[in-house]
């Protein structure tokens, strides 16, 4: 594994010109004069890109008379095709959040009760690489971690890798997309990736399991997915809950949590035994495929159906209905996958039925995206660590690709395989992102120093040492966007605007970090256009071009091996991999098998959790454009359920969980649209700190209800739809 | 004449809400006060459901209501493609149309006057499309003469099923939705 | 089963329409009670009827109850102005007819209540007017004498009262998004409404006895009327839509139906019209409670209806 995918790389070097000609103007004065001045008169566009959530839609900012206006989609943009997503509509808001991070801030008492000293930025930083030096002096430069999520983290990492730590990780792997990555990658041999190359524009027969693809913004994805409903595409949604999406489909499948193994299975097993694969396919690129069908044949749909609740017929229409639009049959891999614990199995189950339907590689499956050529720059190497990682020791999730942050959260804790001592954080709010909320604050109570960089704050910020406020991604440069996609491109994201406070830019604190910590060799350029102009040449392209049109595409490559794309498999077999030898010799099984869900306590219902479209993460519910579409969650329950309790619509509850914990009161939504045996609430709200006033306690937190999780044997991924609440009406 | 309106198709949309935070931005509503709106109607019983959605707005009436009720004439219906127009400066802020419109699509703005969707006016009147139909990521709103039968909203209308809100109201509204 | 959530956000719609508070539904009363005012005293006019004694007096043919109208409509008005969220643009209605707007007639209709009753006053003119101003004294005793202008303005006083009592319940029934409002019958209701809370408290303060005898009687015959009209309101809202079906459910077992049936219909109407029977027959005293409680109950009916007509509106499912 951990092995780099070797898709075709395109040089975009001469592109420019061309697509300058094709593309529309637009006006960015140079440098940091493009930020806004009261003097300022008319109507200023600046091309950038987004940084609401990680899709990285280009966008073109309007100044009107100085004053930051709006944001909206770039016309030349793949990704969001001249459209941004709500979030990113309301991305303006960032800038005019009123709980934004201002001045750098010093812990004033004792961690966690969030009284801070403001100090200036030469006092912070040099607090940080004070400390840092001791950390490194007493337990060597790896007791230093970092936590990064986005694309602002690059130039931390550098700095962070030049200090001697190679303990960097990132929640989008183990509470997120990792079981999906490893389980495609345990199938094909390449993981999905993002933007994921799935071709739903195409797809004939849509299935997504579990997957709420419009409540969810992924742009592109939320496009295509009107484009596949709008044109008739068949689809098909497995959820406990009825999705919008599942509003929108030929079939809904109103599965019972935690069986989709079993489901899958028994639309393997329909699939083989009718045999309504694609032989061909399946012949020239499938290894295993006999030992694959004597493992599903037992798993006929009579077999699943008091497993699934999903009656047989149902199974074998919607296993006939995906068969019959194959290759364009695309079974989606989902993105936040990190569910019941056995999640790279399930993935591993979604990836064989795409193989069985032949569309890994097709037109209307899931493409072969390309990947921009822009060199690194050329930093000196970086010193190597004789400990190596923390995160994963002995290779206890041997299949792991990436690091794990609760394996990094486990080494505080305990001290082994050796102690952590420093933690930074870059725009993630772990105490909301990591499951299990106890065992990170007792992490934290082992660091000598917890420093938080972000713009606005966050219950991780409460409980930092030092936080240090960043400017948003409508005031600041950032490394380039160098896209793989279907139509892949290079793009710029560059200040429109001047910060409002003492807010400095990611790479200015990361340099600014590294010179105080003496590694002036590896911040060989003076600031972030030297640097963005020295990667842009190499790859012959120029900073110019790029700040007037804010991308530029690379060639459209091939994308489907109808249209030249050589099949390759970057397995152990070099094929397709319908039974996992290298699974087996790790003593997991070949080919994926169900395991009934542990029932809840009696009474209780199983508490699941999703998005809203209008939010990111627990990063926007201040956003003062945002908390206006939607201010608090609600929590779904079942209408026959609500009744049985005496709860109307807009009743609050506290949710209390198995282990005791009780949330903040929450508003009650009875609808038909949830099983009577789950509740569901949108991730994120429930805010804890204090810094954060608009949202302060509002709506209740899913991820302080999720104390339990079960870690992924394979890849050490938490599964966190194993927590149970009961509804305490509220006297 | 034109005959200005919008042909929303439910089929497509989501609900994500987009032309709700796009006409926040571009029209700079007050806070706490939206010109558009969303609705989500279920029906049936789990798991034999459906859902409706609608990204809804001051439907620029055919006969509207909020224009008869206003005393100075503020409420207005715009020389060009029939839109409902308010001039602030006419407006004595009786709230009047709030009353009379079923759709509840006015309020009032805290400088006084009533305030609703203008169909983007200042973006109308230069060959743009309204904020929200242009923002939309599933590309279910479209916008245009309904008069004009080479339009693409006329010939959504003409071929596909469609309805409009409360046409019980009595208001012809001039925008429809697509099932 | 069906489920409605929308994300329509507005002060003042949420949870449901309340955009006018206490100032409307005064002045509503108010202009109602001077409407029945100007009716009563207009048809004295009209009648030839005159109030020889030297000062004025609340009796139907003297310049009294002229002057209470021109304080409560000025009151009204300054209830009215109080509403409006754009106060400084008000002017506004006054440089511009829209036939279509009830609202527009009636600020129309308002400018021609003050010189009727300015006409109604000087017709009888209170002794602070001819002491202060002695000069005027011949002139306005022309005036009062010449009883073809007693009669034309009695005639205009009655045409503008009945207008001003009208339009105070068109003014809601033109506003057809709530279905509460929309019946034409309003338009009679606040008529007969101010007209029987004119009488009662013309009743209640007129110096001569046949008089207060007279406005009794036909404070009677206002009540019955109106008691008839609330009947068919609620019949016209029970046999039509749905919407005006839910509408009457407000009043019939919804959120409004004890104060509308106890408070307007029972203390406002039916009480007064049962004291004041029982009073004209002699079986029982004339005292002020018949008449207050008509007076309370008119503006209770105000209250009533602007505040339920806000909760109605049309169903979407």
């Amino acid at each position: 594994m951990n092995r780099v995918s070797r898709r075709r790389f395109l040089k975009i070097a001469g592109v420019g010109a061309g697509a300058a000609a094709a593309g529309s103007s637009f006006t960015a004065l140079p440098g940091l004069r493009a930020a806004a001045g009261p003097s300022e008169k008319g109507i200023r566009r600046v091309p950038t890109f987004c940084d609401i959530c990680f899709w990285k839609c280009n966008a073109i900012a309007t100044v009107r008379d100085g004053v930051l206006w709006k944001v909206e989609g770039h016309p030349d943009d793949p990704l969001s095709q001249g459209r941004l997503c709500p979030r990113g509509t309301g991305g303006v808001g960032a800038y005019f959040d009123s709980d934004r991070l201002r001045a750098p801030l010093l812990r004033a008492s004792v961690r966690g009760e969030e009284r801070w000293t403001e100090v200036t930025w030469d006092e912070a930083l040099g607090h940080v690489a004070e400390k840092m030096q001791k950390i490194k002096a007493e337990y060597g430069p790896e007791a230093v971690a970092l936590f990064s999520h986005g694309v602002g983290g690059t130039f931390l990492k550098h700095t962070l890798k030049a200090y001697g730590s190679p303990n960097i990780s990132a929640p989008s792997f183990a509470q997120c997309r990792g079981p999906r990555d490893v389980g495609f990658e345990l199938t094909f041999g390449d993981p999905v990736g993002s933007p994921e190359p799935t071709d739903i524009r195409n797809a004939r027969c849509l299935v997504l399991v579990g997957s709420h693809i419009g409540e969810n913004m992924h742009n592109t994805q939320v496009q295509e997915f009107a484009d596949a409903v709008g044109s008739g595409a068949s689809i098909i949604v497995v959820d406990p809950r009825f999705s919008v999406a599942a509003s929108k489909a030929k079939h809904f499948l109103p599965i019972k949590p935690g069986t989709d193994i079993a489901l899958l299975l028994a639309w393997m097993n329909v699939i083989v035994d009718e045999e309504l694969y694609d032989k061909e396919y399946v012949e020239s690129y499938g290894f295993g495929f006999d030992a694959f069908k004597a493992e599903v044949a037992p798993f006929t749909p009579e077999w699943a159906y008091p497993e699934t609740g999903i009656e047989p017929a149902l199974i074998r229409e919607t296993a006939r209905e995906m068969a019959r639009h194959r290759p364009a049959t695309l079974i989606h891999p989902g993105r936040h996958g990190t569910w019941y614990g056995n999640d790279t199995q399930r993935i591993r189950a979604i990836a064989l039925l795409n193989a069985l339907m032949g569309s890994w590689g097709r037109k209307g499956g899931i493409y072969r995206p390309g990947h921009p050529s822009v060199p690194a720059y050329p930093y000196p190497p970086y010193p190597k660590s004789e400990k190596g990682t923390v995160d994963n020791p002995d290779h206890r999730y041997p299949f792991a690709s990436e690091a794990l942050t609760t394996g990094v959260r486990e080494a505080t804790i305990t001290g082994e395989p050796y102690p952590v001592k420093g933690w930074l954080v870059y725009a993630t709010n772990l105490i909301k992102t990591l499951p299990g909320q106890d065992e990170t604050i007792k992490a934290i109570q082992n660091l000598d120093l917890l420093v938080v960089v972000d713009v606005i704050g966050s219950e991780i910020a409460g409980w930092a040492d030092v936080v240090l406020p960043e400017s948003t991604y409508l005031e600041r440069y950032d490394d380039l966007n160098v896209q793989t996609f279907r139509d892949p491109f290079v793009a710029l994201r560059q200040p429109v605007v001047e910060s409002p406070h003492d807010q400095k830019p990611n790479w200015w604190i990361a340099r600014e970090l590294g010179l105080k910590l003496g590694l002036e060799r590896y911040y060989p350029w003076k600031d972030i256009e030297e640097y963005l102009s020295h990667r842009l040449e190499a790859a012959g392209m120029s900073l110019a071009t790029l700040k007037e049109k804010g991308l530029v595409r690379a060639p459209k490559p091939p994308l489907y091996y109808e249209d030249g794309v050589v099949p390759e498999f970057f397995t152990p077999s070099g094929k397709i991999e319908f039974y996992s030898v290298q699974l087996k010799d790790a003593g997991f099984d070949p080919v994926p098998r169900h395991t009934p869900p542990e029932p809840g306590p009696p009474g209780s219902f199983r508490l699941l959790y999703g998005r809203a479209p209008v939010h990111s993460f627990s990063r926007t519910q201040t956003n003062p454009v945002l908390s206006q579409a939607m201010d608090e969650n609600e929590i779904w329950v079942n209408t026959d359920v609500a009744t049985r309790f005496g709860l109307k619509g807009g009743d609050r509850v506290r949710l209390k969980n198995q282990d005791g914990v009780v949330s903040d009161p929450i508003k009650v939504r009875p609808t038909q649209a949830i099983r009577p045996d789950c509740v569901y609430m949108v991730h994120g709200f429930g805010h804890s700190s204090k810094m954060l006033k608009k949202a302060y306690r509002k709506g209740a937190s899913d991820s302080q209800l999720i104390t339990r999780y079960a870690t992924d044997p394979l890849m050490g991924g938490t599964g966190m739809n194993i927590n149970f609440v009961t509804l305490e009406q509220e006297a | 004449m034109a005959r200005l309106g919008m042909v929303i198709d439910t089929v497509r949309c989501v609900g994500c809400m987009d032309c709700v935070v796009a006409c926040k931005t571009e029209n700079q509503t007050p806070e706490g006060m939206n010109r558009d709106w969303i609705t989500y109607a279920t029906r049936g019983r789990y798991p034999d459901l459906s859902l409706t959605i609608q990204s809804e707005r001051c439907n620029h009436c055919d006969n509207p209501p909020c224009v008869h009720c206003c005393p100075t004439g503020a409420s207005h219906v715009h020389d060009w493609g029939g839109m409902v127009q308010i001039t602030r400066e006419e407006c004595i802020g009786c709230k009047a149309c709030l009353a009379s419109c079923p759709y509840d699509a006015r309020y009032i703005h805290p400088d006084g006057y009533a305030d609703k969707c203008t169909f983007c006016l200042h973006r109308v009147e230069k060959g743009e499309d309204p904020a929200c139909v242009a923002v939309c990521p599933t590309h279910c709103m479209h916008f245009g003469d309904l008069d004009d039968p080479h339009s693409e909203v006329r010939k959504l209308l003409d071929s596909r099923r469609h309805h409009t809100v409360m046409p019980e109201a009595g208001t012809r509204p001039q925008i429809f939705f697509l099932e | 089963m069906s489920e409605l959530i929308s994300t329509a956000q507005s002060p003042w719609v949420d949870p449901h329409l309340h955009v006018w508070g206490w100032e409307i539904p005064v002045y509503l009363f108010l202009g109602g009670w001077t409407a029945g005012i100007m009716v009563l005293c207009g048809w004295a006019l009209w009648k030839g009827q005159r109030d020889e004694r030297p000062h004025a007096t609340f009796s139907l043919a003297s310049s009294g109850l002229f002057i209470l109208a021109f304080a409560a409509i000025s009151l009204g008005m300054l209830a009215l102005f109080l509403d409006l969220e754009h106060k400084l643009f008000v002017w506004r209605l006054y440089v511009t007819f829209e036939p279509a707007s009830p609202m527009s007639w009636g600020a129309w209709i308002l400018i021609l209540v003050y010189p009727v009753l300015l006409m109604g006053i000087l017709l009888d003119p209170p002794l602070t007017l001819t002491n202060r101003v002695p000069q005027l004294v011949p002139l306005l005793k022309k005036l009062a004498d010449n009883l073809t202008l007693r009669r034309i303005t009695g005639l205009l006083a009655i045409g503008t009262g009945v207008a001003l009592g009208i339009y105070t319940g068109i003014l809601l029934s033109a506003l057809g998004a709530r279905p509460l409002w929309s019946s034409a019958i309003l338009g009679p209701l606040f008529l007969f409404s101010g007209l029987s809370a004119a009488a009662a408290f013309a009743h209640w303060a007129s110096p001569d006895q046949p008089e207060r005898e007279y406005l009794a009687k036909i404070d009677n015959q206002f009540l019955a009327s109106e008691l008839a009209i609330v009947l068919l309101f609620l019949i016209g809202l029970t046999t039509s839509t749905e919407a005006h079906l839910q509408a009457a459910q407000l009043f019939l077992g919804g959120a409004y139906t004890a104060v509308f049936w106890v408070g307007v219909v029972g203390l406002g109407i039916v009480l007064p019209l049962i004291i004041q029977s029982l009073a004209v027959t002699h079986r029982v005293p004339h005292t002020p409670l018949a008449p207050v409680l008509v007076i309370l109950g008119g503006l209770a009916l105000r209250f009533v209806i602007v505040s339920a007509g806000q909760i109605s509106h049309w169903s979407r499912l």
